[in-house]
């Protein structure tokens, strides 16, 4: 029981390099706190991120991974994240065919001014995330042993 | 093998005092690739960057790994200094461990956990970054501006006044615009032709500036700095060199009956014309649609008398080339069709009139020679009857435009006002939503029209218009005071809604540039960038990228005239090095990638390739073009193949921060 | 009150939320004079709660449901659903009627539409 207290999943977090990275750079600047399990990747647009990123993430260990891009009409490229909307319900709808929980996986918008959202839904997704425990279903277990 | 050097930032304490700054550079030492790392107090500030240019040299650095602050804040110095030290900028990778790691996090423990994370992460894509160096792009130095009224006409002056060759192509016979139909403007009063027409003849005398009226934009290809535009000129079937545009022609053409579009229909013309006294260029324009010898070979009465000998029946349509470095759109706007709005019998009675019709009724060049007569019988009106928002502030869809107008208000009092001032025996009802008057002198003039002209101002909307024995039965709702009206009015006039001209979308797809459902052009920024389009050295100008009065155009105009002259002073264009590229080995000529681009920045070529055998395969592969590319990586995704990748985000160096991370 | 307030809007259908009070609906009500609320009050009163009021005016039993706010209404609120809506609501209150129908023919109007009588039987029928 003790295992589960102390789990702290590994939390992938994408964010576009116009509005959710400057978004999560301004919850940095407002000191607005959320767990040191998310680790962000900087993306040029939602639309860079290929499905076979979240795979990955899933299968070498990653227990959740969220997207987070401008809001739909304000991408900085136009229409990017109306494709990274698409692909990802495509995409999560395949993740529940392979029986990965639908909660590990999320896309949220967050624009540069939205500090204390970008802190509430990192804050919330920890949270939906450690609920549902370790990631064990597309875990390679030959990339864990090295 | 990469040799990177690894340097971490305290940021004062910024850094330091959540994260263990000597943990994290001894932890990232221990790295593949790391040959060198360490922490300093304050890496962006002169010392530090000594530091970095002097490790580049002595270890013979291939990557930096920076540890600080967020790249939006300093990545450009941090790739300048390596720049400097002779190593490619783009061979920089900056960590952040300020705003995502030490600002958010209170223990140490997790933020130095973290830290080392972020910058195992970071070394993790500098092992795959590859130098990179910006193109570059030359620029032709002409510009071309899409429609020939205000917007563009001021726009093209102050390009031109720059130094810089301008081509306006307008679609109709003459320059000018809207702004040649109105007779005067709020809120001032003044003439427009008073003051529009100077202007047109300054166009015209202007070396820089080359006219192609009653000409169309057929095909642009190319990008920022390189366009190339294929212009139809359409036949006129009259010589612009020879004509001198002396009328005679127009007023011994047999053919009478041509409704007068300048005139919006009130009165007629002949089948050659030139639209108004003050045209530019002012040349006859034959109609083909009524042109009797075009249609049946049987008149030549024009051939006959024109003593320059400039009509030519035999001319055909022509088509150009050109090239451009920079585009703007200034396509405009029309008032909506009243075809929807049958309640206001627009289309049962010629006494209801849009109020660009009653404003040729007014003007001394009109059909009525500025006299308001009943455009039905030729009397004099005596109630009038203005409806506001006609088609505006719908609710979208079947039912009106979703927007408001934004000029409807303004020239309403305006016509009202002036009503009342010529013709002080009248009564004038205007019906209103909202009287929306934002603008230098615009309420004020707006109270004057109530307080002075004793203009009847009801707040109501007319809910029905219908013709009866001669006059035009209105019943409105009169909402303050709570009656509903009846008024037995001698005219009707309906602001009409106004909205982007039917060419715009056409255009906005041969120039990639994005628009909004209303069909008006989007801009890059709406606060920060507002006269670009999102698509790179296509500038907007006008009411084609939202409603306008005359000011705001013309200031629009000259902003976007300094845009454009600001891309045309220079000789070449620095490009986004981190853009798309396909490998053609792995192309297989899908095309998907073509589809997904905003920009077209992706073309397909046939090319050959060694096939076995001393054979040759020819096939279809797509190609960036880096100087349109803004580097999103839509096509990347799109890719079936998976031959697209994105230069310092490619698949290998995110799918290597994402193992990182999970490790 | 308020729930009956959402019965009313969901029946309908209509978001009163979604009026600019430009009063074209009034404007075009050929029964404007006989009411004592006029349509865009209708709408108004739904939003900010003085339903009851609604329910007890006869200006509802004015309406002739002609539709012509429905059909003129820039916004798409549409009143003449809501009033039809409301008179739903005051017949579904059982008991609450507020006309019965021996009252019918002595305020029958001789100029109204014989479609508006048939349907106001049908509305008052028990």
């Amino acid at each position: 029981m003790q295992v589960k207290e102390e789990f702290k999943p590994t939390i992938v977090a994408f964010c576009c390099n116009w509005c959710s990275y400057a978004g999560a750079d301004l919850s940095g600047t407002n000191r607005l706190q959320y767990p040191a399990n998310v680790k962000i990747i900087r993306i040029p647009c939602s639309c860079r991120l290929n499905p076979m990123f979240i795979l990955r993430a899933f299968q070498r260990g990653a227990d959740g991974v969220i997207l987070c891009g401008c809001h739909p009409g304000d991408c900085h490229y136009t229409t990017g994240n109306y494709y990274a909307r698409r692909r990802m319900t495509l995409l999560f709808s395949m993740l529940d065919y392979l029986g990965i929980e639908r909660e590990r996986t999320r896309v949220e918008w967050v624009s540069a001014a939205e500090g204390a959202k970008f802190a509430a839904t990192m804050n919330d997704f920890v949270e939906t995330v450690t609920k549902l425990g370790e990631n064990k279903r597309l875990e390679d277990l030959r990339c864990k042993s090295e | 093998m990469q040799k990177i050097g690894v340097f971490v930032c305290w940021c004062g304490s910024n850094i330091a005092a959540t994260v263990d700054v000597q943990a994290v550079s001894d932890a990232l030492a221990k790295e593949p690739g790391v040959v060198f790392s360490t922490n300093y107090q304050y890496m962006c500030s002169q010392a530090g960057q000594d530091m970095i240019q002097e490790k580049i040299r002595e270890f013979g650095l291939t990557g930096v790994v920076v540890c600080s602050c967020s790249p939006r804040m300093h990545e450009t110095t941090f790739r300048k200094t390596c720049e400097k030290a002779g190593l490619n900028p783009y061979m920089v990778e900056i960590a952040n461990i300020r705003e995502q790691c030490s600002w958010i996090h209170k223990d140490k423990e997790t933020g130095t956990e973290k830290a080392i994370i972020l910058g195992r992460a970071a070394i993790a894509k500098v092992q795959l970054n590859a130098p990179l160096t910006a193109g570059q792009s030359p620029v032709v130095k002409r510009a071309l501006v899409i429609g020939g009224g205000i917007a563009g006409i001021q726009t093209a002056l102050d390009i031109a006044d720059a130094g810089f060759p301008v081509d306006i192509v307008e679609t109709k016979p003459t320059i000018g615009g809207k702004m040649t139909q109105i007779d005067k403007t709020f809120p001032t009063l003044d003439c427009a032709a008073c003051i529009l027409t100077p202007k047109m003849v300054d166009a015209a005398q202007n070396e820089n500036i080359n006219i192609l009226s009653y000409s169309e934009v057929e095909a642009v290809k190319g990008f920022v700095g390189n366009f190339s535009v294929t212009i139809r000129r359409k036949a006129r079937f009259v010589d612009e060199t020879k004509c001198t545009g002396c009328g005679l022609c127009t007023e011994k053409c047999p053919q009478k009956k041509v409704p007068n579009e300048f005139n919006l229909g009130l009165d007629n013309r002949r089948a050659i014309y030139i639209p108004f006294a003050q045209a530019v260029p002012k040349v006859a324009t034959i109609d083909p649609n009524y042109c009797t010898m075009l249609k049946t070979g049987k008149c030549g009465v024009c051939s006959k008398v024109c003593t320059a000998g400039a009509i030519d029946y035999q001319q055909k349509d022509e088509l150009i080339e050109r090239e451009y470095g920079a585009i703007v759109a200034a396509t405009g706007f029309n008032p909506i069709s009243m075809d929807k709005f049958d309640e206001f019998a627009y289309s049962q009675s010629p006494d209801v009139v849009t109020s660009l019709e009653f404003e040729r009724l007014m003007n001394a060049a009109g059909p009525t020679g500025g006299t308001l007569l009943r455009p039905s019988d030729g009397t004099h009106p005596h109630t009038l009857v203005f409806v506001q928002c006609v088609g505006s502030r719908c609710d979208g869809g079947e039912k009106g435009k979703p927007y408001c107008s934004k000029i409807c208000c303004m020239y309403t009092a305006k016509h009202a006002m002036l009503t009342r001032e010529k013709y002080p025996d009248t009564d004038v009802y205007v019906f209103y939503i909202d009287v929306r008057t934002p603008g230098k002198n615009f309420d004020e003039f707006y109270r004057r029209a109530v307080e002075e002209y004793g203009v009847h101002y009801i707040k109501g909307m007319v809910g029905k218009v219908v013709p009866e024995n001669g006059k035009l039965k209105v019943q409105a709702s009169d909402l303050l005071g709570g009656q509903q009206l009846h008024i037995d009015a001698d005219m009707v006039v309906l602001a009409a809604a106004i909205e982007p001209d039917k060419s715009a979308r056409p255009l906005a797809t041969m120039l990639t540039a994005s628009m909004d459902t209303n069909d008006f052009f989007t801009e890059a920024h709406p606060k920060l960038r507002p006269v670009e389009s999102p698509t790179a050295g296509v500038f907007l100008s006008g009411a084609c990228q939202g409603p306008k009065d005359i000011p705001e155009t013309v200031a629009q105009a000259g902003a976007a005239a300094s845009k454009v002259i600001g891309l045309l002073v220079k000789d070449h264009l620095t490009c986004n090095p981190c853009v798309a590229s396909s490998n053609e080995m792995m192309c297989n000529g899908c095309s998907a990638c073509e589809k997904v681009c905003p920009y077209g920045a992706i073309t397909y070529i046939d090319k050959d390739f060694r096939g076995p055998n001393r054979t040759t395969l020819r096939r279809r592969v797509a190609q960036v073009n880096p100087a349109v590319c803004q580097g999103c990586g839509a096509c990347t995704v799109a890719c079936p193949s998976g031959a697209m990748d994105l230069k310092g985000f490619s698949n290998a160096q995110i799918m290597a921060e994402v193992d990182a991370i999970c490790k | 009150m308020s729930d009956m307030t959402e019965i009313v809007k969901r029946i309908s259908g209509v978001n009163p939320r979604k009026c600019m009070k430009c009063g074209k609906c009034s404007g075009a009500c050929p029964a404007y004079d006989e009411m004592d609320y006029h349509p865009h009050q209708f709408v108004d009163m739904v939003e900010n709660g003085r339903l009851e009021e609604l329910m007890n005016s006869r200006g509802i039993y004015m309406c002739l449901s002609c539709f012509a706010c429905l059909e003129r209404c820039p916004r798409s609120v549409e009143p003449s659903k809501l009033i039809e809506a409301v008179r739903l609501a005051v017949v579904r209150q059982q008991g609450k009627n507020h006309l019965n129908p021996e009252q019918i023919p002595e305020l029958l109007d001789e100029e109204l539409p014989q479609q508006a009588i048939t349907s106001a039987f049908r509305k008052y029928r028990k």
